[in-house]
């Protein structure tokens, strides 16, 4: 609704807008990632990271999110114990 | 040295056909050798758009599976000697020519030719992935619309996906009163959104359709705009800096006044 009323009186051209607009999608669309490719960065993940900690694959949780008009990875991953180096 | 080009866009009705035709006529114009391949198996359209409908013997396909030599399934363009078609099925479908067959066909051609140009189906499908296969050079062709950017985007991450790092882009049928009132996206608008180096635009101009309706590609028109955009590519293709040029604003009033002669 505020949408709709903020349009009729905004003065703003359309072609800003459709710029403006692709700018926001392709965002998006750039990062989006296939599941094969997102299975990969797990395991790969998951090795490095179990150098220096063991961790639990079963409920560790990785996703690409859109925050705002960026994209980040967020991971969760619970961390069961280190493995101690000397 | 001889190049292979790719012309493809993602989005189909943007101007890949268009855009080949003219480039293929545009360089052998100016003396090359040129052969133009049409991928779009099923949906053939190059040799229309060329004039050569009725000259077609053999295709594509004939070729690939080996019962015609590539010379005998060549069109000769009725004005340019040195402008060569290799045309496709129009009743097979894409999957009959592989990645391989093409990257072996454009090896055997660039022997030959300065210049093969390859026209992509649209899509992002297997077609898609045999066009760009034996390609230098990818051309992608966009308009100022949402959905034709979109797909311009899609097509060069592709691109990029198969180690295709030279890309190149023509804006096509920009409406220049449209961009002067902010109505649609302009050149430098696209350049922001794609990062690519854009070698060409193309105003939207009644030429193109009547050009095509006769098989004679606009470009070399002198008194056509897209024709003298077309020119100006095939200059920039061939290494020459050429400025980009300035449309003509001609409002209504002003076409009506010129056809009245008032």
């Amino acid at each position: 609704m505020l949408d709709s009323i903020k349009r009729i009186f905004s003065s703003e051209k359309s072609g800003k807008v459709a710029k403006r607009r692709l700018q926001m999608v392709l965002i998006q669309d750039r990062a989006s990632v296939s599941p094969e490719v997102m299975g990969m960065i797990r395991d790969d993940i998951i090795q490095v990271l179990s150098k220096y900690m063991i961790i639990d694959k079963t409920d560790m949780e990785i996703s690409l999110e859109n925050v705002d008009d960026s994209v980040a990875l967020v991971a969760n991953i619970p961390v069961q114990n280190m493995r101690h180096h000397r | 040295m001889s190049e292979v080009i790719v012309v493809t866009s993602g989005k189909g009705g943007v101007g890949k056909s268009t855009t080949t035709a003219n480039l293929g006529v545009g360089l052998a114009m100016r003396g090359k050798k040129v052969v133009l391949i049409d991928t779009d198996t099923g949906l053939r359209n190059l040799d229309l758009l060329l004039g050569l409908e009725n000259r077609i013997m053999y295709d594509l396909i004939d070729v690939v599976e080996g019962r015609v030599e590539i010379k005998k399934a060549l069109v000769r363009h009725k004005k340019y000697e040195n402008l060569q078609l290799l045309p496709t099925s129009q009743v097979k479908d894409k999957s009959a020519v592989n990645p391989a067959d093409l990257m072996a066909l454009c090896d055997e051609l660039r022997k030959e030719y300065d210049f093969v140009i390859i026209d992509c189906p649209a899509g992002i499908e297997q077609g898609f992935q045999t066009a760009i296969a034996g390609a230098d050079t990818a051309i992608v062709v966009t308009m100022p619309e949402v959905s034709a950017v979109r797909d311009a985007d899609k097509i060069i991450g592709e691109l990029g996906r198969s180690e295709k790092d030279n890309i190149k882009l023509i804006i096509n049928r920009i409406r220049p009163a449209m961009v002067d009132s902010g109505e649609m996206m302009d050149m430098d608008d696209i350049n922001d959104i794609l990062a690519i180096k854009c070698i060409g635009q193309v105003p939207d101009d009644i030429k193109v359709v009547t050009s095509a309706n006769r098989g004679e590609p606009v470009v070399g028109e002198s008194d056509s705009q897209a024709g003298k955009a077309y020119e100006n590519i095939v200059g920039r293709l061939l290494g020459e800096d050429i400025p980009f040029m300035e449309f003509e604003k001609e409002g209504f009033f002003k076409r009506l006044k010129k056809a009245f002669k008032f």
